[in-house]
Parts: C-alpha cells; sequence; structure tokens
C-alpha cells in the first residue's frame, strides 16, 4: 500500500509562558489514496495542532519537527513557502471548524471559491465560475448561480459549511483535512454534511482525515481511526478493530462514553472517564493516562510498550486481552 | 427563493439617503469640491486682481456693501467671494494630498507591525513612538522656516508626519483581522502573505482605514490653515484661507467679515469631511461583518 500521507514522529512544541507546552508528542500515521482517518480525541489532546501541523498552518510560537512528513511524494518539512503554497488549496485542501468565520466577509462567495481556482489553476473567469457553480450544487446548494453572488452573512451555518467544502473541492484535491467540519452546526445539519463528504468522497477519490471528538462520527465515516491523547496517539488500527476490540483503556473508555438508544436507560448516568487531561507543559514521564486509568499499575511510570496485532497499534503495558 | 429581496446596492443606498449626518457633510463637501474644481468658472473675479480704489468693500448684505463684490474685498482690493472659492483648492488639495501620502506610509507600517508581529512591530512601535514625540506643528515650523514655505513643501512634510495615527489604528485592525479563520483559510488555500495581506485583510480594516482618513485630512487642512496663519505655509498672493484670516486679523474690529468668512469656510470643510467619515462608518458596517 503506498500512503498519500505519511507521518512519522511528528512533533509540535510552543512555547508559552510556562514554558514549552509539548502539544504533539511522536505521532504517527499513514493515509492511503481514498481513505478516511479519524484523529479522535478530548479537547486538548493536540488533534487539531496535527491538523495544523499537516497544512503548515501552525501559530507562530509553535516548532514542528518530524522524522518523516511526506504528501504524495513531498517533503512538507523541507518544502519551501512556495512549494507548500503550490500544494495547499491544490492537492491539499482544509476544511475549518467555525464556517462563520472561515469565509471573509468582504467578498462574495463566488469570488472567494474562483480565486482559490484562479491561483492554483489560471483559466478564464467564466471557467472558475462554472466549477464554482457545478460544486456548490454538488454539496447540495440549491439555486447555484445566484448564491454565488451572495456574501457570507446572508447564508447560514449550514449553508457556509457547504461553501467551505466546496472550496476545498476546488482544484480536485488528493487530501482534504477536515478540523471538526460538524461541530458549530446543528445535528440534523451534521449528519447531512457527513454524508455529503462521505459521498464526495466517493465520487472525487480523495482521502480525508477528519479531526473530530465525536465517536459517533467516526463510526459512521471512518476507515482507520487513530485515538489521540495528551499529545499521543495511545490506538490505532481499523475502524472495525479499534470499535470492535479497543485496546487501551483510554478508547475503552471513550466508547463507553457514547450513550446507546435502547440498551442506556432513560435517568441512567452515562460513562464517563474520571479526571482531566494532564497539562502538557514540560517533560511528560510514562503513560500520561495512568492518573485517569482504572487499570493503572506502577509499571505504568515508565514509557508503554507498542503492541501490534495485525495493523491495529496500542501503548499500554497491557497486551492483548 | 423569495424573489422580493432588495439588493445589496439599494439596501446601501437607502441607507445613505436616512443617514442625515452623511448626507449633510456629502452636500457640504461636494460643494466645497465643486467650488474647487471650478473655481475659474465660478468667481465673479480674478483672485489676485488689485483694486486699490475699492479696498475694504463690506458683503452684500451691510449697507455699504454691493453686489459686485458679493463677499466684499480686502484690504488689498481683491474680491473675497473669488478668494474663498480659490481657497477651496488649496484646502482640499492639501487635505487630499496629505491624506494620501501619509495614508501610504502609516497604512504600510501598520499593516506589516500588526501582521509579522514580533521584531517587526517592535521596530514599528518605536518608529511611532519616536514620531510621536515630535510636536508636528513645531517641526513644520522648523522645516519650512528652513527650506522656506510652499505648497509642495507643505504638503510634502505634513504627508511625512501625520501618518502615526494611520499605523497605530492600521496596526490594531490588523492584529484583530489576523487571527480571523478566514486568514487561516486563504493560507490553507495557497495564498500568498503578500495576497493575504492586500487580499484579506486590508479589505476588511477599510472601515477603520477610512475613518482614520477622513479625521486625518479634516485635521491636515486644519494645520495648513494654522501654518499659512502664522506665515509659514502656503505663501500670498496664494488664496489659502489660512492666510486670508492671517492677513484680516489687522482689520479685525474694522471689517469682522474679512476674517469671518475664511474662518467659516474652514470649519464648515472640516465638519463636513467629519461628518462624512463618522457616516461611513456607521453605513459601512453591515450586518454579518464582525
Amino acid at each position: 500500500m503506498s500512503a498519500l500521507l505519511s507521518v512519522e514522529g511528528l512533533t509540535v512544541d510552543l512555547a508559552v509562558p510556562a514554558g514549552t507546552l509539548h502539544a504533539v508528542r511522536d505521532v504517527s500515521f499513514e493515509v492511503a489514496r481514498g481513505e478516511t482517518l479519524c484523529v479522535v480525541g478530548e479537547s486538548g489532546c493536540g488533534k487539531s495542532m496535527t491538523a495544523l501541523a499537516l497544512m503548515g498552518l501552525l501559530p507562530r510560537n509553535a516548532r514542528r519537527r518530524a522524522r518523516r512528513l511526506v504528501f504524495d511524494g513531498v517533503d512538507l518539512a523541507a518544502a519551501s513557502p512556495a512549494r507548500t503554497n503550490a500544494l495547499r488549496g491544490a492537492k491539499l485542501s482544509m476544511i475549518f471548524q467555525e464556517p462563520m468565520t472561515a469565509l471573509n466577509p468582504a467578498y462574495t462567495i463566488g469570488n472567494q471559491l474562483c480565486e482559490v481556482y484562479r491561483r492554483h489553476k489560471g483559466g478564464s473567469r467564466a471557467a472558475a465560475r462554472e466549477r464554482a457553480a457545478f460544486l456548490l450544487g454538488k454539496v447540495g446548494i440549491a439555486a447555484a448561480g445566484e448564491r454565488l453572488g451572495q456574501y457570507p452573512h446572508q447564508l447560514s451555518g449550514g449553508l457556509r459549511q457547504r461553501v467551505m467544502i466546496a472550496m476545498a473541492l476546488m482544484c480536485g484535491p488528493s487530501l482534504i483535512v477536515a478540523d471538526e467540519p460538524t461541530t458549530a452546526l446543528d445535528v440534523t445539519i451534521q449528519a447531512q454534511i457527513l454524508k455529503l463528504l462521505k459521498d464526495l468522497q466517493a465520487e472525487f477519490g480523495m482521502a480525508l482525515v477528519l479531526i473530530t471528538h465525536d465517536l459517533g462520527v467516526v463510526a459512521r465515516i471512518a476507515d482507520r481511526v487513530a485515538v489521540m491523547y495528551a499529545g499521543e496517539v495511545v490506538e490505532r488500527g481499523t475502524a472495525a478493530q479499534v470499535f470492535a476490540a479497543p485496546r487501551h483503556p483510554y478508547t475503552a473508555g471513550l466508547i463507553d462514553c457514547i450513550p446507546v438508544p435502547g440498551r442506556t436507560k432513560p435517568g441512567e448516568r452515562l460513562g464517563a472517564i474520571p479526571g482531566t487531561v494532564p497539562a502538557l507543559v514540560g517533560t511528560i514521564e510514562g503513560c500520561a493516562f495512568r492518573q485517569r486509568c482504572a487499570f493503572a499499575q506502577p509499571a505504568c511510570a515508565s514509557a508503554p510498550p507498542v503492541h501490534a496485532d495485525a495493523g491495529h497499534e496500542w501503548a499500554c503495558v497491557r497486551g492483548a486481552a | 427563493m423569495d424573489a422580493a429581496l432588495p439588493s445589496r446596492s439599494s439596501v446601501l443606498r437607502s441607507r445613505i439617503l436616512g443617514h442625515a449626518g452623511l448626507m449633510t457633510g456629502l452636500v457640504l463637501l461636494a460643494a466645497a469640491l465643486v467650488c474647487a474644481i471650478f473655481a475659474p468658472l465660478l468667481s465673479p473675479h480674478d483672485p489676485y486682481f488689485q483694486d486699490l480704489s475699492a479696498r475694504l468693500v463690506p458683503p452684500v448684505w451691510h449697507p455699504r456693501g454691493d453686489w459686485l463684490h458679493p463677499l466684499g474685498t480686502d484690504n488689498l482690493g481683491r474680491d473675497y467671494l473669488s478668494r474663498t472659492i480659490y481657497g477651496a483648492r488649496v484646502s482640499l488639495l492639501i487635505g487630499l494630498s496629505v491624506m494620501v501620502v501619509s495614508g501610504l506610509i502609516g497604512t504600510a507600517m501598520g499593516l506589516a507591525a500588526g501582521y509579522f508581529g514580533g521584531r517587526t512591530d517592535m521596530v514599528v512601535s518605536f518608529v511611532v513612538t519616536a514620531r510621536l514625540a515630535m510636536p508636528v506643528v513645531l517641526v513644520a515650523l522648523a522645516v519650512v522656516a528652513l527650506v522656506g514655505g510652499s505648497l509642495v513643501v507643505v504638503i510634502a512634510v505634513l504627508g511625512l508626519l501625520k501618518w502615526d495615527r494611520f499605523a497605530v489604528v492600521m496596526r490594531a485592525a490588523t492584529q484583530q483581522a489576523r487571527a480571523q479563520d478566514y486568514v487561516a483559510a486563504a493560507k490553507a488555500t495557497g495564498a500568498s502573505t503578500f495576497r493575504v495581506l492586500l487580499g484579506e485583510v486590508l479589505p476588511n480594516i477599510l472601515p477603520q482605514l477610512v475613518v482614520v482618513a477622513t479625521l486625518e485630512m479634516a485635521s491636515a487642512i486644519l494645520l495648513e490653515a494654522a501654518l499659512s496663519f502664522l506665515g509659514l505655509g502656503v505663501q500670498p498672493p496664494l488664496p489659502s484661507w489660512g492666510l486670508m484670516v492671517s492677513e484680516a486679523k489687522a482689520y479685525m474690529f474694522f471689517s469682522f467679515w474679512m476674517i469671518a468668512i475664511p474662518g467659516t469656510a474652514l470649519g464648515l470643510l472640516v465638519l463636513a469631511i467629519n461628518l462624512v467619515g463618522d457616516g461611513i462608518r456607521d453605513v459601512a458596517a453591515p450586518e454579518g461583518r464582525a
């Protein structure tokens, strides 16, 4: 399997007043062409930083290091700004969490869509507009021609997220990084957007890296899953492996948190993982989850071993059950 | 789609028409512009022509006034209405040029400081602070005294001195705009830094820029008048309102109109520009724009 995106030992450090914050620690994963990888974790586990690191959009106080960061044969870690700019928006697109603020209020939808297309593909305004109208239709926006002339504030959140998706698709990318694309939307719209992403992915054959905290989303869309905790990937594997037989206690805890209609009785307490994500400032030793873990043992104070079973990997002292 | 939605331009038009301050300002400013552009057509006399036999003729509403000189004449017998009309040229020319020169300098500095931050910000902030430590009028006086006063010198001196507010406001506005998601989104679609600055940040801080620009234009006009009044700005016989006030001050108690007319013109023009600036700020903040 030749990977489209191959990440090995990705580390992001942030300079904060209290010292160095290790937002992402030694994260590795691969995404094949046309595949969906879901990166799951709680707030502050480093999943958004991972997405930004892939796009080269980290904040100024952040530093990115990686043993290997290759996208479609291009070494992103060593690419010049011009090379990165040529990739971004063309073969590598991103969908942001907040559709309310990710569109520029000063331009019409059509202007913003065409801008991306003409930046990378050149061509006439008419061709770009045609492509924009076509894609707005694809993402389920009626009266696309009319919408092109509208400003972002004239659209609802769901429509704006559809526009963002259309914008990401403008140049026919081979990978889309979506950072919590449905979090800011109503539940009903969430389902529509997810289905849309899945359909478009099948139609255009692109790979998708979906950052989310919502395991319901993961179950619906993922081929492969990477579970992040405190800046590390603690478990990864195919969606079937991870959901059917979660190996890391954190993953198991996350899955227990999902209420299941019919099985979770009304009024019953939902599963919850006690405690909060540890502060990531300073050096972190051993398993970062051990303070919250029901199975913690003395051996957890040193770095946990990584177990592998048919592509299913997890970092925990407990081996296969 | 409902068909009856008003278009963006018609919404904007009704907003402008409904804004009393903006409309007043626009009418006054338009009048000043017409005077400045069509001065030779509008003025009844040559503003430089001296008629020593008709000195200090009072305006038409005075018992001794007549329609030959509707606003009277000055101490050299020059037609006051013509000089006032021509004076609009000097004021507007200086106001606009100074605004453009200082606006370019200040906006560039503010954008760079706000967007790049770090060392760039430190350098720009230092230069702004250093500039704020210099009193504009004093420096302008010194420079003009050194190289001699003329229209170009006044424009250059004021333009090179008055960019501080542009820099400060643009810096703060850029810092805000920089943190917006659409800037990150633009970068994520491969936009260059230059393109992000001019294409994404600038259009969104334009309302603030317009407000500062109008304030600075009004203040440049007042400064020119002050410099001319002190004899260090525009040189006679060029008709500048500041110069006219200066020339009139000796006759203040006998021919009050000589000081009141250019003073009123100056006040109205500055008022008009400020009304327009305020109005634009109100009108240009559409719903949905943060």
